[in-house]
């Protein structure tokens, strides 16, 4: 190498100068920046997104502070704007989805890693995988089309045994937070199963062996021993299911009901930050009303980057541990 | 005592177990109810008609979104244009020439773009594109909203197919002499090339089924839309538009609508996996 280079004629001597030059002729610093750039593209464009958040919401931001945040009165007509409505239907159908896909989830998951057979695990596996790449707006008509009426017809049951509850109170016309949040679980098992069984899997054989030498039986060892040792990857599933349900736009659209007021029953028709972007954004009668969904669009970026980051954590934290 | 103890072990044992199987059962068993139902009314429902003919006015029946199809289309090749090239160069540099701080930036950042709801793509695009009248709800704007959503995918499943590409095979090509980047585009992309097509179409298949992004972005049209800048259908933005209208005729248009929709996805998340699943575990 470095007889040939300092026999060349054009090359000017010093080391720094002519190593770029000889690498640029071969390509590796354009392949490079070029390369950077793309990846570097990425950190701008989310720059560029929480900038475009901000400034856009600025109006909103100015007239009413923090107190968008609990405020009550969502009145585009009289440019009155608070957000709570929204909040409560986001974090109540995204807490049923959890309420009802965290034990399916966790279980299916138990089901696939530690028990089935391998060929059916990877079947039903696949199967299940499936299920996630099903677009949301199909989960929204099967939601229209199939889970409300189902639940009309369910409903005289459900209060029967849940109707003492304030939860189960009132009228019930089939669109409702309930409604919303149960779509939303059957959309987030799949995520859950799907990173809760690797998490499961990874956890290192001899774990197992020990706990059934000492003669548990095969759901004490699972239970006692193999989920303790994956509990953070799988808080981490939930998570990362839990940013997904709180962001989820078309299914919770078509089933919720679309109604701005704060209701403590389930069965009554509620809102979500999600749904009103999508129903409002476009007719948004002023500029305030415009910068009022924005900020909403930014609280709503806000909660998923933060229950994201946690996830993420959470995850590494175990693969790093239990895979090698 | 001892048995009481042993038999209440074995009871708790067998019935978890059985919870765990039904857990499944349900998961499962969802996804063939959805099929099979979707089948049922959208292929039912289906004919030449909708793949051939403009949406009909309401009270008018027949009819098809022969204008929602080809404005899917185009918003995917658009969605293609910009979220492939920079996902693929970005996954390069995270592979082949990342160091350790700014590539750990990078990855955390992707995962945070991955992870934002896609109605606050949408309103990025608005922002962006549509506010400033540049040039407004278009096929372009709906585009640009598609296809900064397959960046971060993209860049994350080119990365790990590249990583998963062994290091001898780089070693060789530079040892023959090969610069870095040659060694880069001749041996280890081709080598990879399975992998990372698989990656852009199971990318391609998520970006399709997106609506929210297109509801202020693309907006929906009852017509044609010829060239880049004016208002497009597209085939889930229609499915939510028509669900939710009061009128039988668009109910089943848009279960037929959905079939089309739903079988094109899953049709590519099988035959994806099918090709990763043939190349190994150690290939995904």
């Amino acid at each position: 190498m470095a007889a040939s280079s300092s026999t060349a004629i054009d090359a000017p001597p010093g080391g720094w100068a002519h190593s770029f030059v000889k690498r640029l002729r071969a390509g590796d610093e354009i392949a490079y920046l070029l390369t950077f750039i793309c990846a570097a593209s990425v950190v701008a464009i989310t720059a560029l997104l929480v900038w475009e958040l901000y400034i856009n919401s600025y109006e909103a931001r100015v007239k009413f502070g923090w107190s968008f945040l609990w405020t009550t009165t969502w009145d585009p007509v009289n440019g009155q704007f608070g957000a709570l409505p929204f909040v409560y239907g986001t974090l109540v159908t995204s807490g049923l989805a959890m309420l009802i896909g965290i034990p399916l989830g966790v279980g299916a998951a138990i089901f696939l890693a530690e028990l089935a057979p391998p060929r059916i695990s990877s079947a039903l596996t696949f199967l299940i995988e499936l299920l996630a790449a099903v677009p949301s707006v199909i989960f929204g008509l099967l939601g229209i089309f199939i889970l409300v009426p189902a639940l009309r017809t369910a409903e005289p049951a459900l209060r029967a045994v849940l109707g003492w509850t304030p939860l189960f109170q009132g009228a019930f016309y089939g669109v409702s937070l309930f409604s919303a949040g149960v779509v939303l679980a059957v959309m987030i098992i799949p995520f859950i199963i799907s990173i809760s069984r690797e998490v499961i899997l990874a956890v290192p054989g001899d774990q197992r062996e020990g706990a059934l030498a000492l003669g548990a039986t095969r759901w004490e060892t699972t239970w006692d021993v193999v989920v303790p040792f994956a509990r953070k990857g799988i808080a981490g599933s939930i998570f990362l299911a839990l940013a997904r349900s709180l962001g989820e736009t078309m299914a919770v659209t078509m089933v919720v009901g679309n109604e701005t007021k704060i209701h403590a029953s389930l069965f009554a028709p509620g809102y979500s930050i999600a749904a009103v972007l999508a129903n409002e954004f476009v007719e948004a009668t002023g500029p305030l009303h415009l910068s009022a969904l924005t900020e909403l669009g930014l609280v709503l970026f806000a909660l998923t980057i933060v229950i994201n980051g946690a996830a993420r954590i959470l995850v590494a934290s175990t693969s790093g541990k239990g895979m090698s | 005592m001892n048995n009481w103890n042993k038999l209440r072990r074995k009871s708790i044992n067998a019935i978890m177990l059985t919870l765990t199987g039904l857990c499944t059962l349900f998961a499962a068993g969802t996804l063939v109810y959805i099929l099979g139902y979707l089948f049922v009314h959208g292929a039912g429902s289906l004919n030449w008609s909708f793949f051939t003919q403009l949406p009909r006015p309401v009270g008018e029946s027949g009819g098809g979104m022969a204008n929602a199809i080809i404005g899917s289309a185009k918003l995917l090749l658009l969605a293609a244009c910009i979220g492939v090239p920079i996902g693929f160069m970005g996954g390069v540099y995270l592979a082949e020439f990342g160091g350790t701080t700014f590539s750990f930036v990078v990855r955390y950042v992707t995962d945070l773009l991955n992870g934002v709801p896609s109605i606050v793509m949408g309103i990025f695009a608005y922002t962006l594109i549509v506010l400033p009248r540049r040039p407004g709800f278009s096929t372009f704007a709906g585009g640009v909203a598609l296809g900064v959503m397959m960046i971060p995918i993209a860049i994350r499943s080119s990365e790990e197919f590249l990583r998963g590409v062994p290091l001898s095979l780089r070693e060789g090509a530079m040892a023959l002499g090969a610069s870095k980047s040659k060694a880069i585009w001749t041996v280890v992309v081709p080598a990879a090339k399975a992998g990372l097509v698989t990656g852009i179409m199971l990318n391609l298949a998520r970006v399709a089924g997106e609506t929210a992004p297109l509801l202020f972005t693309s907006f929906g049209n009852q017509f044609w839309s010829p060239g880049w800048k004016q208002p497009t259908a597209a085939l889930p933005e229609m499915i939510f538009k028509y669900a939710v209208a009061p009128y039988d005729d668009w109910h089943q248009q848009a279960w037929s609508a959905g079939f089309v929709l739903l079988t094109l996805v899953l049709a590519v998340n099988v035959i994806a996996r099918m090709i990763l699943a043939k190349r190994g575990p150690a290939a995904r």
